[in-house]
């Protein structure tokens, strides 16, 4: 009789058990288990590469090609730089320049190359109230946002976007963050997610053309300026420095950067996004000074 | 609503071609969700039992912590997972940040208060006297404990789908310490802000509504079990 009852107890509270262990106890084990350590690559980049989906037609060649799994963590530039700052990256590909060269001086990083540039543009709405169109600067345009007191979305998250929209911001002389009204308004989200804020409301934004190229046909928000010279955006690839944080995967970092400036990589990269855009996301700089950029 | 039908028109077309990635991306939140639940199935039902059946200093505390942890904000169980499992972190040895199983771990620690409070009121819910007359009955404590867990099965069954339906659709913490790696770590609602990023609209569209689905036929299962009535 008890021992029946202890039956049912178990058919009872075990079923949604049993459903579990079918599911998940069986590939448990496989989940839990690590690969080996030197295996394993964790690469710290903006959300630009990943959400212009470049690293998805990049990094399977490479993991075949080196038998290395790579982890890709897309969060923003300045993101990216603090854990190769704690080691907990082994290698950056990351796109702000200023923060990179404070990153390389406090010896956190070894071997940083160049791997390609494409251009930040200023974007909004089609109707351009702020009368942007035609500015000969990027800051003349920033400021005619700011005098108009039209929305303009701030990245404000520390990436690269967001750290080249503050020099273009300091450029023209004006603080938004200290600005009384509420034309200036940050997202503290990805590329894309803040193109589609922009969209949603009408806003100027500064965002890198590969991003916007991949979203414009739902964006609705054309370029209104481009083609200046401090709208350049310059891509780094960064191994994080041994020395500092034993445990990084450094053979894996190198095998990485290398990857991203052997000339196999870079056509690749010359022709990522025509046969889609019609034009190219990203140009192929490897071995070239960043000087020579954009002439 | 175009947006929204073409998602949902999306949504078949990728489920009736079974796409590998969306599969693989579904059959990955069922494991990691399910292996997180079992486990706090084990963890919240032993721990809400053993709180609701004893008594001893702190057992008000105690319970304060179990229905405060009811409502842990996922963000913040992500941020701790992630620094303690950092390669510097006090776990790092594990080795298993960004991967399924610091999921599984996040996840669980969500999902383990939320089974253990509800479990906790479930048995004590029960008359009291019921435990005295089982005792009475010649039953061992084991025993005693098995029936009483086996009384209280119907909000055992609703902790357990409460405790699976917030992590499933959880999304703070599987993206900090997932990392939402392609093939690998990228689970259902991860893969829906990056689509939605991305602006993939109709893609991020087709995978809420397969995230729906699978909720409801997870819920509609232990529903049927739940209700099922017993031959007398």
């Amino acid at each position: 009789m008890k021992l029946k009852k202890l039956a049912t107890c178990f058919r009872y509270l075990g079923f949604f058990a049993l459903l579990c262990l079918i599911t998940g106890l069986a590939t448990a084990p496989a989940a839990f288990a690590a690969e080996p350590e030197q295996k394993n690559i964790i690469l710290a980049t903006t959300t630009s590469t990943q959400d212009s989906g470049l690293l998805d037609a990049l990094i399977p060649i490479f993991e075949k090609e080196t038998g290395y799994f790579v982890k890709t963590i897309a969060v923003g530039s300045g993101q990216a730089m603090a854990m190769g700052e704690k080691g907990e990256a082994d290698v950056l590909l990351v796109h702000s320049p200023a923060a990179e060269k404070k990153f390389m001086e406090a010896q956190n990083g070894i071997n940083r190359r160049l791997v390609m540039h494409n251009d930040f543009v200023i974007v909004g709405p089609p109707a351009d109230p702020a009368g942007i169109k035609g500015s000969k600067t990027s800051p003349e345009a920033f400021m005619k946002i700011a005098n108009t007191g039209n929305l303009f979305l701030s990245r404000g998250d520390n990436s690269g976007t967001h750290s080249k929209e503050k020099g273009i911001w300091k450029a023209a002389g004006l603080n938004p963050e200290e600005q009384p009204s509420k034309w200036y308004q940050q997202t503290g989200q990805g590329m894309g997610q803040t193109l589609n804020v922009a969209a949603e409301k009408l806003g100027y934004t500064l965002t890198d053309r590969g991003t916007w190229l991949a979203l414009q046909k739902n964006l609705g928000l054309p370029v209104l300026m481009e083609g200046d010279p401090i709208l350049l955006n310059i891509y780094h690839v960064i191994d994080v420095n041994p020395a500092k944080w034993p445990k990084v995967n450094a053979p894996g970092a190198r095998a990485f950067s290398d990857f991203m400036v052997s000339p196999a990589t870079q056509s690749i990269i010359k022709t990522f996004g025509v046969d889609k855009y019609g034009s190219p996301l990203f140009f192929p700089d490897a071995g070239k000074k960043v000087e020579d950029l954009g002439k | 609503m175009e947006l929204i039908l073409e998602g949902i028109l999306k949504a078949i077309a990728l489920l009736v071609s079974l796409d590998p990635e969306v599969l693989g991306i579904t059959s990955l939140s069922l494991k990691i969700s399910g292996t997180a639940t079992l486990i706090s199935l084990f963890l919240g039902v032993s721990t809400g039992t053993v709180v609701a059946l004893t008594r001893f200093p702190g057992r008000k505390l105690v319970v304060s912590l179990i229905n405060t942890g009811m409502g842990l904000p996922p963000v913040v169980v992500g941020l701790f997972v992630t620094i303690f499992l950092w390669r510097n972190g006090p776990l790092g040895f594990l080795q298993i940040l960004y991967t399924p199983g610091a999921i599984i771990l996040a996840q669980a620690i969500i999902a383990t208060p939320i089974i253990s409070g509800i479990s906790l009121a479930a048995m004590q819910n029960l008359p009291a006297n019921l435990r005295l007359q089982i005792l009475a009955l010649g039953a061992t404590r084991l025993q005693m404990t098995w029936l009483l867990i086996r009384e209280a099965r119907l909000p055992l069954l609703a902790a357990v789908m409460a405790g699976f339906g917030g992590i499933i659709s959880e999304v703070g913490a599987s993206i900090m310490v997932g990392g939402n790696i392609k093939g690998y770590s990228r689970v259902l609602t991860t893969a829906t802000v990056m689509e939605t990023g991305r602006g993939n609209f109709d893609v991020a569209i087709a995978l809420s509504a397969i995230l729906l689905l699978l909720a409801f036929l997870i819920n509609y299962l232990l529903t049927r079990i739940q209700q099922r009535e017993r031959p007398r």
